[in-house]
């Protein structure tokens, strides 16, 4: 039999409110599972103010406190502090934010706590649009998806622009560390949560939180095209740090993406030229991936 | 007790210390920055125990301040104009949270155009964010004010939080003789938080949290219920202020010679003291003015406000900001509270020392000789300037 590689206490209850097949609550269940009970939790408005149940509620067993939408950086530079006054210095602080409230509007927050080396985790869970208002295409919305403000039509042909590279931005602070993360890989994902646990110093976790309505693919699906995200390397599997870059996961051969896309509503227009264009990119950021980790 | 000749803006960093302050967060705005300036420095030195975390922005100074304060520390922060507009929605988030943040505002003009000289629309576009706020007149007062702010945001019949103001320039940047109390009087005075009500670490509970119809109205009537009783409890916390200093303020609406008053000009932060002097001159020569300041303008001192137009049938209103389309904010607010009051005098609006321009003794004066004589419109722009320079009334 093999080893139970992920702990077995659970700090998220199951009466929570998301959606069936919702990346972003394994996200939470897994972080927790990996932080443990003496974590201070920081959320924004995201997926997870509707998720964690409203007053007098709540789905966690740890303290959550809800902060503005761009503000969750500060918020955690602010949990820390106090922490650190009150006498509760092994207390791990974490923000749990979306992607809108990472890669747009809390981009400045994340990277002030970044810059003054605040010591507490950030954790970014990218569903790859605003989901909780409706699916409106962010900053971390792939290149050809349909979003609602991306609409799909002879001139329109979804998100016009690339996704932003949260982590190369994140890298670019010097972290103490950085990892990519993916709810279909939980054993790498609580092997990096733990990791994480015992660095020092500002850290930040990219999760790749599958959506089945945002995504537009029927619930049951989440893993299966959460384990494609990565074998496809539309999203590598890394860790940088100290500057270090190591991929977690490497296939002799990737899948090709068309098995990705094709999977979903949000690409199903994509034609074969943009699949073609698709891939290209995700070649050319694959290698430059592997050039980062040659260097180191 | 040590006196020290300090500006309005070490008052305030004075007071945070004498506090006991845990946590500052604050970024840089002129001509707040000598406040942060030296609370830098007096965690640098170690006389005083706290983190200064260095923000990126106002908007993230404030989220760090609530956020520590939810966990149980003392908070603080300062800011002025810009800044503070670009705070607004964390505003709302620190009173709606229950924490209770001090804050000092130098009080500053909005652009365009650039202008980083007094005036009070600033702050009193946060009039409606629930938080408690004092304008100062003097930096002995904005210092004693500070320092029991920090009792008034976290009496448990109030857990607000509470915003003291200066002029700029002439309270931030102007030295004057400020009586500092010890730290065993501030220490007696002011203890240590109380931790009920913040995040228990192990524990299931959510702060902030969202909720529907059924519950939103019951939030906001609990803090409007805590407004209330910030009044009563802020006369307790100054009594017990002057047993220990052998100082107090007046309360939330101080008069001057307002016994007998055919007049009296309601006033606001610095422009106070000028028209003290303005009312010595006026009442030597035999006319019968009188003066109150509005020193706390949430909660409103509605009821003093009551009292003093019982003895005076004109009140004139002296506001350094504007509501567009309205009027002078401290006008609406006085003529309202007086609207139900058993003797109404009549009471007109004075707009002027807009953007730094200086309120000087003869400004005072033309507001008395309007207000005696009883004449003309409702609101008057004071010393306004045609476009061939020439100053205007009306």
């Amino acid at each position: 039999m093999a080893r139970l590689t992920i702990p077995a206490e659970e700090l998220m209850r199951s009466g929570h409110s998301a959606c069936p097949g919702c990346g972003a609550s394994l996200a939470m269940r897994y972080v927790l599972k990996g932080l443990g009970p003496r974590t201070l939790m920081t959320v924004p408005a995201c997926c997870w103010t509707v998720i964690g149940t409203p007053f007098p509620t709540t789905a966690l067993d740890v303290p959550m406190l809800d902060c503005a939408f761009e503000a969750t950086g500060a918020s955690i530079s602010g949990l820390r502090a106090a922490a650190d006054m009150l006498g509760l210095e092994d207390v791990t602080v974490v923000g749990f934010a979306g992607d809108g409230g990472t890669a747009d509007i809390g981009l400045q927050a994340l990277s002030g706590m970044l810059e003054r080396r605040t010591d507490g985790i950030y954790i970014m869970y990218d569903n790859e649009a605003y989901m909780n208002t409706g699916i409106q295409r962010s900053g971390a919305t792939p290149e050809g998806a349909w979003t609602t403000t991306t609409p799909v039509s002879k001139e329109s042909r979804g998100k016009a622009e690339p996704k932003k590279d949260v982590m190369a931005i994140v890298v670019a602070h010097r972290p103490a560390y950085a990892a990519t993360v993916n709810v279909a890989f939980p054993e790498d994902f609580l092997k990096k949560v733990q990791k994480a646990k015992a660095i020092h110093g500002p850290r930040f976790l990219h999760i790749l939180a599958p959506c089945p309505p945002g995504w537009r693919y029927s619930t049951e699906k989440t893993i299966e095209i959460g384990r494609l995200a990565t074998d496809t390397n539309v999203f590598p599997l890394y860790e940088v740090e100290d500057g270090v870059t190591r991929i977690s996961r490497k296939l002799g051969t990737a899948k090709p993406v068309a098995e990705y896309l094709k999977v979903q509503g949000r690409f199903a227009h994509m034609d074969a030229d943009e699949v073609a264009a698709f891939q290209a990119d995700v070649d050319a950021r694959w290698k430059r991936l592997l050039a980062q980790e040659a260097v180191a | 007790m040590p006196e020290l000749v300090i500006s309005g803006n070490y008052a305030q960093s004075y007071a945070a210390k004498l506090a006991r302050i845990q946590v500052a967060s604050a970024y840089p705005i002129t001509p707040q920055t000598a406040i942060v300036e030296k609370l830098a420095e007096f965690v640098a030195s170690g006389e005083l125990n706290a983190q200064f975390i260095k923000v990126e922005s106002e908007h993230s100074a404030l989220q760090a301040c609530i956020s520590a304060a939810a966990l149980g520390a003392r908070t603080y922060t300062a800011t002025s104009s810009q800044g503070l507009l670009l705070m607004h929605e964390l505003l709302h988030w620190a009173a709606g949270a229950r924490t209770p943040v001090v804050m000092g505002v130098v009080n500053r003009a909005v652009a365009p155009p650039w202008s980083i000289w007094t005036d009070h629309t600033d702050t009193i576009a946060q009039r409606d964010t629930g938080w408690i706020q004092f304008y100062g007149e003097s930096n002995q007062e904005v210092l004693d004010t500070t320092i029991m702010a920090f009792r008034l945001a976290e009496h448990p019949q109030v857990r607000l939080p509470v915003m003291v103001t200066e002029d700029a320039f002439y309270l931030s940047h102007t030295v004057e003789p400020v009586d500092i109390p010890t730290q065993a009087q501030v220490d007696s005075f002011l203890p240590k938080r109380d931790l009920a009500d913040t995040l228990q670490i192990g524990t299931a509970m959510r702060m902030g949290s969202f909720t529907g119809p059924d519950l939103y109205m019951e939030f906001r009537h609990k803090v409007a219920k805590a407004m209330e009783r910030a009044a009563p409890v802020f006369a307790e916390i100054e009594e017990d202020y002057r047993a220990i200093t052998g100082r107090d303020h007046g309360g939330p609406l101080p008069t001057y010679r307002v016994d007998d008053a055919d007049a009296v000009l309601v006033t606001m932060g610095t422009a106070t003291t000028t028209a003290k002097g303005v009312v010595d001159e006026l009442r030597a020569q035999g006319k019968r003015v009188g003066l109150a300041k509005l020193r706390m303008f949430r909660p409103f001192p509605q009821e003093e406000l009551r009292r003093l137009a019982t003895s005076t049938d004109r009140i004139g209103v002296l506001d350094r900001s504007f509501t567009f389309g309205a009027a002078g904010p401290a006008y609406t607010e006085v003529a309202g509270a007086l609207y139900d009051a058993s003797h109404k005098p009549q009471v007109r609006d004075f707009v002027a020392g807009l953007g730094g321009r200086d309120i000087t003794p003869a400004t005072i004066e033309e507001v008395f000789s309007h207000l005696l004589r009883g004449e003309g419109s409702e609101v008057t722009w004071v010393g306004l300037k045609r476009r061939e320079g020439v100053a205007t009334h009306g």
